[in-house]
């Protein structure tokens, strides 16, 4: 493969990610707002295995494989096991109506593309030009924790925030070193299988997984008090 | 062949073609869903008996309602010869630019909306109220997918995109990828396909385009459905033009011609065949989630937008 | 000097007879054709001044009037040449309109004053070449049209909306000094051609834009500042209406293009302007159309319309000062063109629409659009006119305002890369934004169209109308024609547009608009886009023609019957589509920006099943008043009472004031 092909590959799929992130926000039931996660996640995957063949980097190669196992499969069917457990409402609940945080997203958008473009023009590595996305990514996962009432959908745009992170460490450094990396994948799927457990805790004793909810709880045992 | 002969072929097989490809989608989903279909020259027969029958017509309907008929179908005929479907430069096609066979388009909604009211009966209003509406959402998405695909060609002329586009090394657009989606979107849209509306119903309550010529009757309801046809072949003619020109002749010989209109039946089959898929796999959505789907066509294309200026320009 | 600025002279002294001549006519009747008469006059001679204006070129000119140690300076240059011509096309079709139109009034005295002053206000603006000069013919133009507005002043409606109209008028007249205020510091001049000289900073640059832009704006109806207009345009005499939305609001345009391209310069551009003037435009754009979409007081409807086209005008105007600031001359010279296009545009399809409206109005005798219905088989010309102005605001080929749009949408396509992010999302969106205003436009005149004319009669007065007399129909025919020459001969006209920008931006389209022939509107060079409005138009005759031809033989009549609705033989006029239930979706879809207020009542006195009555009722109040103008009305009255107690101290008190102030002044000052 010619360089300028890989370059429009990575080109490609940032624009793919970028793509997911927004899809993400604009999902209205559970499921699918966790097929586009493991989507994404997918999309992690080729982009790093792509880096990884366009520099040589071996270590990439691995950081690909993770990033398929991890983010492609098995953080998705765990997410899947706790709603169909859980029994989640289908539809995701958000604050804001869906065209007004499309709205607020493209702004976002543009804004990280706003501030990125002097740091682009630093860049010499092939994949700067993600650069802009990935914050963009970034900005548009802590969006849906903002706009979604539901803990879980709040989890998974944490997770979408790690995922854009992922992918800025690969658009900017060619990827971290392995043992970061792999030390921060451990950290993402322990702190998966926490909020898998909060959730069951939560559940139990509040009787419902919004957010809000907890809050009213608690300012109700402070009146109690 | 001179460049003139070729135009008006290419009109004539757009009109001649349109109800066969409206037949073959139809014959597709009757596949699709295990059923035999009427085949695909049905809509040719529905239209040769339309075309028989006596025009009924409303004691007070007034001269809009008689006349939009031709007003629909010509204006969509204009819009198809404009687009070019076999030779790239044909005489008509600087007529009118992106834009303008845009408008061309809004002109004929116009008329079918105001017949829509003309007889004052309470589906037809809904029809225009609701036709207008969405058509009016779609419109920006569609400018801004015109946007990203000028932007590079520096052009609103069909024949000068379609050149850039065969022109240019052959190279992965994320930009394009976003606007072809964001045209595909809004072109089932306007051509009233599932899932915004459904050609087939009669339901009151979820039509939109047939509320509209609920009145019409005999050869007057033949025009208007044979332009309806005509719109989905201009529409499915436009993407392919404009995302995958290739085959298209600039010389107007015979073989060039002859390959020309091998490879476009190809391409639009296989594109309606996709529509078909799509048809049978998606129901219809309600009727206001259909702005929503309207603004993530904006936000896609859009998206295009930035993404040419963030991935292509920028390098 | 020269034939041009005699005849704009000429003109308004015209202007000047009419508003003397009910001095000395005293019959209903002779005021009347007096007015229509030398107004008629004054509009054709304005027109012709405008055309020889910008083909000859003007001439500047000293009037031995005004004060002693400062002259009047009058100026005709292809800017105000341009605007004198949309001021004449429009005047000329108003005043044979109102022939026909003011036939019923009996007390015309103050009208046939006011307007003459309003017309002679206008075209005073225009042709004056000193802050002094201009000021005194804005001011006379707003207090004249006061008068005009209030002219049923028996009606509290009127009296209110006139007074929102005084007071925003003058605070735009006050902005309006206070740019001229800078820009004389910086030439210490009052006369146009030093102020052109002066050299002026970027911040006082910039402070006079800024007044410049809101005084001018709150002329013009931009949003947030266009709280009187649809008060005052509903409630003025359509023939008022017509001039005042069709040219008034084109004069506080020129009013900006004049201080921020002419007096100021492209090179005092800077590029926030454009993106300022984009922002506004495009929301003017939007909201105006949005709010008109669920008027149901036509008058009210069409004035919110100029507010949305006033917006496209902006969005040319802003993208031109965007291109011009970059270094693109050709580009800012096709922007402008394209704004100043929609400008007359505007003015004939509007001036026809309001017209159109008071023909309506003469004939039924109400506003509401709810009691309409099916009045084109009892007006057709009224109708057919009408129509042609609903195609014409709506951006449909072949008609004009689709011309304007088009160019506007070439300018914001062709636009390269400026600047930064803000700037290049900002382009687009406001084309996606005009493309949104425009297909909204075309969904609200639908909805005029098919309430007002189609269907079936909603009252009594609406199934007893009559057609308007002959001096109506020709007053409403010939902006008809234009709106449809315009549409169909741009070529032939966009080279007189043209002189403006080889003024202001010293760069020309006349090589590439004369490149292909009458027939072809290329506005760059062919590859980029062209247009032919006469081949669209042909082909659709030749095409329609046919198919009409083939499918009518001999024999085939139609068969007339009741109406089919889907077998439904109960159908009335009150189960059809009205003006609220069609904007339904778009106030659903848009609830957030609207908020309207909804109330269902149902009766049900027999069972719970069984509804005896059903009422209901929507409001949709404008935003800008409800957050904007209320609070800063409320502000000034809490602090007005704060200061009550002071209006009761006696004299000693107010001799302390005066005596502080003059104090403080000498402090100050010396």
């Amino acid at each position: 493969m010619s360089a300028t092909l890989i370059q429009q590959l990575v080109d490609g799929f940032a624009a793919l990610m970028l793509l997911t992130s927004f899809a993400l926000l604009a999902q209205h039931r559970m499921l699918s707002v966790l097929h586009w996660f493991a989507g994404q996640g997918l999309l992690l995957a080729a982009t790093a295995a792509i880096v990884a063949y366009g520099t040589d980097n071996e270590e990439l190669y691995i950081s690909a494989l993770m990033a398929l196992l991890l983010k492609g499969m098995l953080l998705p069917w765990l997410l899947r096991r706790v709603i169909r457990q859980l029994h989640v409402h289908r539809e995701v609940e958000p604050l804001m109506n869906s065209s007004m945080t499309m709205l607020v997203a493209l702004g976002v958008t543009l804004f990280s593309f706003h501030i990125i473009q002097p740091i682009e023009k630093t860049s010499l590595l092939m994949t700067r030009d993600s650069m802009a996305i990935a914050t963009a990514c970034v900005l548009l996962g802590m969006l849906m924790m903002i706009t979604r009432k539901k803990a879980i959908t709040q989890v998974i745009g944490f997770l979408a925030v790690e995922n854009a992170l992922f992918f800025a460490a690969i658009g900017a450094t060619n990827g971290m070193p392995l043992v970061v990396e792999i030390g921060i994948a451990f950290d993402v799927l322990i702190a998966a299988l926490i909020f898998g457990l909060f959730f069951f805790q939560i559940r139990t004793t509040f009787d419902s997984l919004e957010v809000d909810t907890m809050n009213a709880h608690l300012i109700h045992k402070d009146d109690d008090e | 062949m001179s460049s003139a002969s070729v135009q008006i072929i290419q009109a004539v097989m757009l009109l001649l073609f349109a109800p066969l490809a409206a037949g073959f989608i139809s014959t597709c989903k009757a596949r699709l869903q295990n059923r035999r279909g009427a085949g695909v020259l049905q809509p040719w027969r529905n239209l040769r008996k339309l075309f028989k029958k006596e025009v009924v017509m409303a004691h007070h309907a007034s001269w809009v309602f008689r006349f939009t008929p031709y007003i629909v179908f010509t204006a969509t005929l204009m819009a198809a010869s404009v687009v070019p479907a076999l030779l790239v430069d044909t005489p008509l096609s600087l007529t009118a630019d992106v834009i303008a066979l845009v408008a061309l388009l809004a002109l004929a909604r116009f008329f079918l909306a105001l017949a829509g009211m003309d007889i004052g009966t309470a589906f037809g209003g809904m029809g225009a109220s609701r036709e207008m509406t969405f058509s009016a959402l779609a419109e920006p998405a569609m400018l801004m997918s015109i946007f990203v695909l000028s932007l590079s060609a520096h052009s609103t002329n069909l024949t000068t995109m379609i050149t850039h586009t065969l022109n240019s090394p052959f190279a992965l657009h994320p930009s394009l990828a976003f606007a072809m989606v964001a045209m595909v979107m809004i072109a089932v849209a306007e051509n009233g396909r599932i899932p915004i509306d459904n050609p087939t119903t009669h339901l009151e309550l979820t039509m939109i385009h047939e509320a509209m010529i609920l009145e019409y009757s005999g050869r007057h309801l033949a025009l208007l459905e044979w332009a309806a046809m005509v719109k989905l072949l201009l529409f499915s003619t436009l993407i392919v033009d404009l995302f995958m020109p290739w085959g298209m002749t600039a010389q107007a010989d015979l073989t060039g011609v002859a390959i020309a209109l091998g490879l476009w039946m190809v391409k639009v089959a296989g594109l309606l065949f996709v529509l078909a898929v799509f048809e049978t796999s998606m129901a219809k959505l309600r009727l206001f989630e259909v702005p929503e789907y309207l603004s993530g066509a904006f936000v896609i294309s859009f998206l295009g937008l930035l993404s040419y200026y963030m991935l292509e320009v920028g390098a | 000097m020269n034939t041009a600025i005699i005849l704009a002279l000429a003109s308004c002294s015209m202007a000047l007879v009419a508003a003397l001549a009910p001095l000395f006519l005293r019959q209903p009747v002779a005021q009347r054709t007096g007015l229509s008469l030398l107004l008629a006059a004054s509009g054709l001679l304005a027109m012709i001044a405008g055309i020889c204006g910008l083909i000859l070129g003007g001439d500047a000119l000293i009037l031995p009037l005004g004060l002693p140690w400062m002259p009047m300076h009058v100026r005709l240059d292809a800017l105000g040449s341009f605007f004198c011509l949309v001021i004449g096309s429009l005047l000329l079709p108003v005043a044979i309109y109102s022939q026909g139109y003011l036939r019923d009034e009996t007390r015309l005295t103050s009208l046939a004053i006011f307007m003459p002053l309003f017309v002679l206000g206008m075209l005073g603006v225009v042709l004056s070449d000193d802050a002094f000069t201009f000021m005194l013919f804005w001011e006379l133009m707003s207090v004249s049209s006061y008068f005009l507005v209030t002219f049923k002043h028996e009606n509290l409606e009127n009296r209110k909306a006139g007074f929102i109209y005084l007071l925003m008028a003058h605070m735009a007249g006050l902005l309006i000094l206070g740019s001229f205020a800078v820009l004389y510091a910086a030439a210490g001049s009052f006369e146009f051609s030093a102020m052109r000289d002066a050299t002026i900073s970027p911040f006082w640059a910039s402070a006079a834009f800024l007044l410049a832009g809101f005084g001018f704006g709150t002329k013009a109806g931009v949003v947030p500042l266009h709280g009187w207009l649809p008060e005052a345009h509903p409630v003025a005499p359509s023939n008022v209406s017509a001039l005042m939305s069709g040219i008034m609001l084109k004069v506080a345009i020129f009013g900006f293009i004049r201080v921020c391209w002419d007096l100021m310069g492209t090179g005092d551009f800077q590029w926030w302007w454009g993106a300022l003037v984009l922002a506004a435009g495009s929301s003017s754009a939007i909201t105006g159309v949005l709010m008109a979409l669920q008027q149901h007081d036509l008058k009210r409807l069409l004035a919110y319309h100029s507010i949305e086209n006033i917006g496209i005008i902006l969005i040319g105007l802003g993208l031109s000062m965007l291109l011009a600031h970059f270094g693109h001359p050709m580009l800012a010279a096709l922007g402008l063109v394209a704004a100043l296009y929609h400008t007359i545009n505007h003015a004939l399809f509007k001036g026809l629409l309001f017209m159109g409206a008071g023909a309506v109005l003469h004939s039924t005798g109400t506003r509401d659009m709810e009691s309409m219905g099916g009045l084109i088989h009892r007006m057709p010309w009224t109708a057919a006119l009408f129509l042609v102005a609903c195609l014409s605001i709506s951006a449909l080929p072949p008609f004009n305002g689709f011309v304007s749009e088009w160019l506007t949408f070439q300018t914001a396509l062709m636009a390269p890369q400026m600047g930064g992010a803000l700037l290049t999302a900002i382009v687009p969106f406001s084309a996606a934004m005009l493309a949104l205003a425009g297909a909204l436009a075309a969904t609200c005149f639908v909805k005029v169209f098919g309430v007002v004319f189609l269907g079936h009669a909603r009252s009594e007065v609406a199934a007893s109308a009559h057609e308007v007399d002959n001096w109506m129909k020709v007053g409403m025919a010939i902006p008809a024609v234009f709106c449809l020459l315009l549409g169909l001969l741009p070529v032939l006209f966009i080279p007189l547009v043209d002189r403006v920008p080889q003024l202001l931006l010293h760069a020309s389209l006349a090589d590439s608009i004369h490149a292909h022939g009458w027939l072809w509107l290329t506005p760059i060079d062919v590859a980029h886009s062209s247009y032919s409005a006469p081949i669209v138009l042909i082909g659709m005759l030749v095409l329609g023609g046919l198919a009409f031809w083939l499918l009518h033989p001999k024999g085939r009549t139609i068969r007339r019957s009741v109406m089919w609705s889907c077998g439904n033989p109960h159908v009335n006029a009150r189960m059809q589509y009205n003006a609220t239930s069609f904007s339904q979706p778009l106030r659903r879809i848009f609830a957030g920006i609207y908020r309207p207020e909804e109330e269902l009542r149902i009766e049900r006195s027999r069972h719970k099943l069984l509804a005896d009555s059903v009422h209901y009722a929507v409001h949709v109040g404008d935003m800008a008043v409800q957050y904007l103008y209320q609070p800063i009305g409320k502000l000034t009255l809490y602090v007005a009472k704060l200061l009550q107690h002071e209006h009761q101290r006696g004299i000693h008190a107010y001799l302390a004031y005066t005596f502080i102030t003059i104090l403080f002044l000498l402090a100050v000052y010396i």
